[in-house]
């Protein structure tokens, strides 16, 4: 991103972006509420259109691309999965496969294996997203993403409002995703702790602007009071310190 | 049962013209509906106007509609038509626009904004959107709106009568009128159970679609699908098989005009000439419409024609007015008078035959000598007439008491003695049944009422096979007939009362 801003409705939301994330990064993007972290994110697949700046990937300027065809091949979850409840499971993560004209036995085919990729029971595929738990449809939702193999895979709060045993899990299984598949992976998260323990790079954002960008110890010893009000909150300093301590160097 | 050889293409019109108008509001109500989310100030706009058209009465909104397209005409030139199909569709649609809208809204409303933002983030164009996501998530609802259209719709047009087109309303009406209650039964009936079934049919489609099963769905179309060939079928078996395009005969909503109606049909159909009646117009649009060729014959009165129809305010004799009159009706509205049937419906005083011999009244002129002692029961309209008027300026009529009643209870405050004289039409048949004499207007404050056949521009032919009723009909005859129509006990149909006019009067 070079020189990226923003408003929305009148009241500037990102004010001068410039950033640039290395592929196979998992990139964990953090900050307060109305910080500017989801639009940064639409950003990238043209949800939201920037009002200066340009944004590339792979060199590519984004704006000469069509926009639907851009989304196919971007994986996007969001939190609850925003699941279409008229779908069944398996045509859910099939979604985008049925967007780009693939016949009905190969979709049936890519959504099982998707299922079993993202740990979820075959006999889910034919239920409505109605019938399942949180942590199940925001599975599916991951399983979406995925499906026509992206390299890249924007997520924003894909595991909020989850147990914590469950949204460990599943950032466990995201993070070996994210490895084994080669994907680039921008996360926009609210716990620290994934941010901290599990990204190869933390990006703070404040009142639209970035105010650190780094690996997450170097980040995490950041000075900038937005940075430390949101580290060094005493939940996320006492689990840091607790659970992770060996990593922080 | 009387009635229902008219119920078939009744029906079918009644289906047809209810669909027709669902459809028509379907397709306006969607895009509508699509627009406004992001548009607060069409929102408002329409909604607020849908929910005006709604305490709009039914029946006020199909009347408006004829002003509205005679407005159409005289400011574009264009010929539309201003009765019938035209504005019952456009009525109807109107009224069925706020249950869709409201459905559609609220429907597309409930559709979660993480659904819609997860739709464009996969990649859906905006087309697929709107079909695979927001309008297969609000269908449920939108069908609701659809049910409740389309029982409104079918209820509504029964209205569709009043401004001459076909309908289960013709049956509703013209049982109305007659008192013929199995007849209005039978309508009524009809109506609500198309009503019924269509939204149980609707309603499986609903079902089936909230649930995404396509058995209900299917048994829902399938049920559409019986009603409507099961209508189209049973009009189509009992339509009347000559291929001569039938003559339409218009009528007013009272006895004397179904039954004149039935003699001049019947008599058509002895030439070779098919005839159906388009019964229970209202007053104003039966001549509109002969005028406008919608009927082909109607029958009307000469001083209503002169007051409404040419605007006239002066009484002149009727040797004077007729040629006048119709002259004007020819040369302003093409519409030729082609018989005088030899009696005449006007307003008029009655009393009791006893009391007329008692008091030696056979005039109004005698009346006003001895009317201070008595009591007069009008109709609900009569002192708010020029009629009225006109005979307190000629008479200086003045009463003992006045008072106004429903037309039923005027009759029951003369039998009961709490009334000496009432008002009623010349051609009554309640004169007949309770021994009543008329007053005769001795000075003509009031216009003459002669009973007229009026046949619409260029039928000349029926002009000249119609000019055979000329002075056939006396008013007694006609009193007779329309007494048999009206009369509580041993009532005849329209039609039988028209036989045994015919027979009377050797026609």
């Amino acid at each position: 991103m070079d020189g990226v801003t923003l408003a929305l409705g009148g009241r500037p939301v990102l004010r001068g972006i410039d950033l640039a994330i290395p592929p196979g990064a998992l990139v964990a993007l953090v900050g307060g509420s109305g910080a500017g972290k989801t639009s940064l994110l639409r950003l990238v697949n043209r949800m939201v259109q920037p009002d200066t700046g340009t944004i590339r990937i792979d060199g590519v300027d984004v704006a000469g691309r069509d926009k639907e065809s851009l989304r196919r091949g971007i994986g996007y979850a969001v939190q609850g999965g925003g699941l279409f409840p008229h779908w069944t499971v398996a045509d859910n993560i099939a979604a985008v496969p049925w967007l780009m004209g693939w016949d009905k036995a190969r979709r049936l085919a890519r959504a099982a294996e998707l299922m079993e990729m993202v740990d979820l029971p075959v006999h889910l595929a034919d239920r409505f997203p109605g019938a399942l738990s949180g942590g199940q449809a925001s599975r599916v939702g991951l399983a979406r993403a995925l499906a026509v193999s992206p390299r890249l895979l924007l997520l924003d709060e894909p595991f909020g409002a989850l147990d914590p045993e469950t949204r460990t899990a599943l950032a466990d299984r995201l993070v070996a995703l994210h490895r084994a598949q080669g994907l680039t992976t921008i996360l926009v998260t609210h716990d620290l702790v994934d941010a901290l323990l599990r990204a190869d790079l933390m990006l703070v954002l404040d009142a639209g602007t970035i105010v650190a960008c780094g690996p997450p110890a170097q980040v995490a010893a950041n000075p900038h009071p937005a940075v430390q009000a949101l580290v060094a909150g005493p939940l996320a300093q006492a689990e840091l310190l607790h659970r992770m301590g060996a990593r922080l160097t | 049962m009387s009635g229902l050889a008219a119920l078939p293409s009744a029906l079918a019109a009644h289906l047809a013209i209810s669909a027709a108008a669902l459809l028509l509001a379907l397709v306006v109500a969607v895009p509508l509906a699509l627009l406004m989310p992001a548009r607060p100030w069409l929102r408002r706009g329409v909604m607020g106007f849908a929910s005006v058209v709604q305490t709009v009465p039914a029946l006020a909104l199909l009347a408006l509609f004829f002003p509205l397209l005679v407005l159409l005409r005289n400011v574009t030139g264009l010929a539309v038509p201003s009765l019938g199909l035209l504005p019952s569709l456009l009525a109807l649609a109107l009224y069925a626009l706020l249950p869709l809208l409201r459905g559609l809204a609220g429907g597309l409303a409930a559709v979660p904004d993480g659904v819609r933002d997860a739709a464009r983030a996969i990649g859906m164009s905006d087309w697929q959107r709107l079909f695979h996501v927001e309008l297969s998530l609000a269908a449920p609802v939108v069908m609701g709106g659809v049910r409740t259209a389309a029982v409104w719709t079918i209820g509504a047009a029964t209205l569709a009568t009043m401004v001459g087109q076909k309908s289960l309303g013709d049956l509703i009406f013209a049982g109305l009128q007659l008192q013929d209650w199995q007849q209005v039964l039978l309508g009524c009936v009809a109506a609500a159970g198309v009503a019924l079934l269509v939204d149980g049919a609707l309603g499986w489609c609903q079902a089936g679609i909230a649930q995404r099963r396509w058995r209900p769905a299917a048994q829902g179309l399938i049920l559409l699908a019986l009603i409507a060939g099961g209508v189209t079928g049973w009009w189509w078996q009992a339509r009347p098989a000559s291929a001569t395009p039938a003559v339409t005969i218009g009528t007013k909503t009272f006895s004397e005009q179904y039954i004149l109606a039935e003699l001049i049909a019947d008599d058509l159909a002895s030439i070779g000439q098919p005839a159906s009646i388009r019964s229970g117009l209202g007053s104003g649009i039966a001549f509109q419409s002969v005028a406008a060729g919608g009927i082909d014959i109607s029958i009307d009165y000469s001083g209503t024609l002169w007051t409404q129809a040419l605007g006239r305010t002066d009484t002149p004799p009727r040797d004077v007015m007729l040629p006048i009159l119709a002259r004007d009706l020819k040369a302003r509205y093409g519409v030729t008078v082609a018989a005088r049937l030899g009696f005449e419906n006007a307003y008029a005083l009655a009393m009791r035959r006893t009391d007329a011999v008692r008091l030696g009244v056979k005039t109004i002129s005698d009346l006003a000598r001895v009317s201070g002692k008595l009591r007069l029961a009008t109709d609900l309209e009569f002192q708010s007439r020029a009629e009225w008027t006109a005979l307190q300026r000629s008479y200086g009529l003045g009463f003992a008491s006045i008072r106004a009643f429903t037309p039923v209870l005027m009759m029951a405050a003369l039998n009961d003695g709490s009334a000496d004289i009432i008002t009623a039409y010349s051609s009554d048949g309640t004169l007949v049944g309770n021994d009543l004499v008329l007053i005769t207007d001795d000075a003509q404050a009031l216009p003459a009422y002669d009973a007229l056949l009026l046949v619409a521009p260029g039928r000349d032919a029926l002009v000249a096979r119609l000019a055979r009723y000329e002075g056939r009909i006396p008013v007694e005859a006609m009193r007779e007939a329309n007494w048999q129509a009206d009369r509580p006990q041993d009532k005849r149909s329209p039609a039988q009362a028209a036989k045994w006019l015919k027979a009377k009067t050797g026609l």
